[in-house]
């Protein structure tokens, strides 16, 4: 047996993919998947194999970096956020139609209750829309396992799979015992089935009727699958289907065994057969399932006897946010521990922006000029630590959407009449989603100032490599904003009249505008500073 | 034998590497562990926690159940009452007296304390003052590690003392020496 380690659960399926084979992993940063890419690029087998291990520009470009390396016969991984699937759902769509070469595995990582993020969304979906497998693991240890496993599916099966963490997965340490066989890397070989890769209709209406009979097959497969089980209890008056790690928050509330029987489900397309068995067993049914009632949906209605189902949708499990212990408990009727109720001196500490930071002096310097002498101006914003400048005592932004769409919203807000119209996003956000904007508004002249607040770096998700770091005038430039009205200032106190000074100015010039704020993280200044 | 901490602290403050030290001095030990921690956004000086849990048996949940956590250890005062709900009937709070204040609203100081005096067993001490007495002004956290292992019965402080050599090992032995002395006048301050 290979060494004990203690692993997140992002470090387990980073680990696993490593172990399977590895080629190359392909991501760009976003809470909670980063850790996976981190870990790889840490790894000491990375530099022994010459994995890829470089950040990309955003999730699209990731996901078709790998679906070529899948291309030449590799093993690759891409990494994301569940919001990142939205980014790259055309290739990641295409990919079922192609199909997988070389093993590819999908990790989303989903972020139920929202701790890093703008919404809930549930990335087991993209499996049941693109007819792909979805792994799901419960534990480090499967989370290990099942992406070495998931390795081999993609090659037998030749489609890509998606593993499917939560926060909870993705940043909890547990003890893993790796396998000892590391197994070797593909050599470069292509695909068996060359008109899959080019998907013309004549070509794509053929592989379409494949994969849904494949997707039928994956069904079966998962009813089959090791990392799924039905077990039985003394007690048939209720049956239980728990997916992922809600089956640790069941298992929690029963110390010495549940007494339901339980249909422990982590590999997707859902195994019906699996319920059907399920249902003729017990007359209701609670569905415990960390994100979305994926589940609970299919199932409700479906059943010839008439089982009730409990779940989300008629509250017996709260609607939104993550599963906790408590939460499941419940469900389940059990009794509340006994437990102190919240203290009153207490008050809510939410996440600012550090002291030092230079999007602080960018907003102060952007707020005097605003808030004074522009009060009908508008700032579109975006996804990043900067995002913080809606808190107080700034206030200083009116959006933030999804990445990019600082720079475009401006101009659609701007066509329609707004003045001034601000963009407001950072260096990262810039190469992953806004250059494309920028051209948008270089075509169509738009009446815009467009700020990118340059902190070298990709913040938020903890200093990765940014993508354009060092030529972002030089972009602007390409594009074909006027160099004239590419102005450069360095957020600092001493600054502000100079700062303020070129806000105004470009608020006047009446086409595109385009403000760089630079100057570095403080965090990652500090970690230049040791070395 | 399982016992169930909550690390509490602002972000940045540091509580990931007490929790770093006890890991690897469970693995050592042959505990099994769980430890969910908080990355990204909610990082920024805002309130954060870890949960983790150590255990003789096979654990399931990554999250404390609420009124089952046996040890609060804090950072920052008020962030050891954030988890009060979490405390176990007959739980501890090993709390940093030195307020963290980056908020406007930040309540007073007697208030805080005054909640703390309510529960049974607290030990509360000025992790800082501490670490300065002893000449290690930057190992606090493992000030408040020391006082923990006071009360943390499933680990052996000695183990602990490995885990500090191991962790901050390839630092030097000035900075491995630092911090067990930071440590050793933890656990001293809380037999008191």
């Amino acid at each position: 047996m290979a060494d004990k380690q203690l692993l997140l659960g992002d470090e387990a399926v980073a680990l696993g993919a490593l172990h399977a084979g590895l080629s190359g992993v392909y991501a760009y940063p976003g809470t909670p998947s980063t850790e996976i890419t981190e870990y790889i690029q840490g790894h000491p087998l990375t530099k022994e194999r010459h994995i890829h291990d470089q950040w990309t520009a955003n999730e699209k470009t990731a996901m078709e970096g790998a679906l070529g390396m899948s291309y030449a016969g590799k093993r690759a991984l891409v990494c994301m956020k569940h919001v990142g699937m939205n980014v790259c759902a055309d290739p990641l769509m295409g990919s079922a139609m192609t199909g997988a070469n070389g093993g590819l595995v999908v990790a989303a990582c989903d972020d139920p209750s929202m701790h890093s993020s703008q919404n809930e969304q549930d990335s087991r979906f993209w499996g049941t829309f693109g007819m792909m497998p979805v792994f799901e693991p419960a534990s480090q240890q499967e989370a290990y396992e099942m992406t070495r496993a998931a390795y081999d599916y993609s090659e037998e099966n030749t489609i890509p799979v998606i593993m499917r963490l939560t926060t909870r997965m993705a940043h909890s340490r547990a003890v893993v015992t790796p396998t000892e066989h590391i197994r070797p890397q593909n050599e470069l070989h292509y695909p068996a089935h060359p008109r899959r890769w080019v998907t013309l209709p004549v070509n794509a209406r053929v592989r379409n009727r494949e994969l849904i009979q494949d997707y039928e097959q994956f069904e079966e497969d998962a009813a089959a699958s090791r990392f799924n089980w039905l077990t039985d209890g003394p007690d048939r008056s209720l049956g239980i289907i728990a997916c992922g790690i809600a089956y640790n928050y069941l298992m929690e509330n029963y110390p010495d065994g549940c007494p339901y029987p339980i249909l422990k489900v982590s590999q997707y397309p859902f195994p019906r057969r699996m319920a059907l068995k399920l249902a003729e067993m017990v007359p209701a049914i609670l569905v415990l399932e960390e994100g979305q009632p994926l589940v609970e949906t299919m199932l409700r209605g479906v059943f010839p006897t008439g089982t009730k189902i409990y779940g989300r949708i008629d509250r017996t499990v709260t609607r939104d946010g993550e599963l906790s212990p408590d939460e499941v408990r419940k469900a389940l009727g059990l009794p509340a521990l006994p437990s102190l109720a919240p203290s009153q001196v207490l008050a809510p500490r939410p996440p600012a922006l550090c002291m030092g930071c230079g999007h602080r002096d960018f907003y102060t310097a952007l707020n005097n000029v605003l808030k004074n002498d522009y009060p009908t101006a508008r700032v579109f914003s975006d996804i990043g630590c900067y995002t913080l400048g809606y808190m107080a005592p700034f206030q200083a932004i009116h959006t933030c959407v999804e990445m990019g769409a600082s720079f475009t919203m401006a101009q659609g807000a701007a066509y329609s009449g707004t003045w001034p119209a601000v963009g407001v996003l950072g260096d990262s956000t810039f190469t992953h989603s806004g250059m494309t904007g920028l051209l948008d508004a270089v075509n169509g002249n738009a009446d815009v100032v467009l700020c990118i607040s340059d902190n070298l770096t990709t913040a938020m998700t903890g200093g990765q490599d940014s993508a354009g770091t060092g030529r972002i005038e030089a972009i602007c430039a390409g594009l074909g904003v006027d160099p004239a009205h590419i102005r450069t200032i360095v957020p600092l106190p001493k600054n502000y009249p100079d700062m303020e000074q070129v806000i105004r100015e470009e608020i006047e010039y009446h086409g595109v505008s385009v403000i760089v704020c630079r100057r570095e993280c403080i965090q990652t200044a500090r970690r230049h500073a040791k070395k | 034998m399982k016992q169930d901490i909550i690390l509490a602290g602002v972000g940045g403050q540091g509580i990931l590497s007490i929790a770093t030290v006890i890991g690897s001095a469970a693995l050592e030990q042959g505990l099994h562990l769980k430890q969910a921690e908080v990355h990204g956004m909610s990082q920024r000086g805002g309130d954060v926690q870890s949960n983790l849990r150590l255990s003789s048996e096979a654990i399931h949940s990554d999250l404390i159940p609420r009124g089952a956590a046996d040890l609060v250890v804090s950072l920052e005062p008020m962030e050891a009452l954030r988890y009060i709900p979490y405390l176990a009937p007959d739980g501890w709070i090993i709390t940093n007296t030195v307020p963290f204040i980056n908020i406007p609203d930040y309540p007073e100081m007697d208030k805080i304390m005054g909640e703390l005096d309510k529960l049974p067993h607290v030990i509360a001490i000025d992790v800082d003052a501490i670490a300065k007495e002893v000449g290690s002004p930057r190992s606090a956290n493992m000030v408040l590690l020391g006082a923990t292992a006071a009360v943390l019965d499933i680990l052996d402080p000695e183990k602990l003392r490995e885990g500090i050599r191991r962790i901050f090992g390839r630092k030097g032995e000035s900075i491995v020496e630092a911090n067990i002395k930071a440590f050793d006048a933890g656990l001293a301050s809380a037999k008191k």
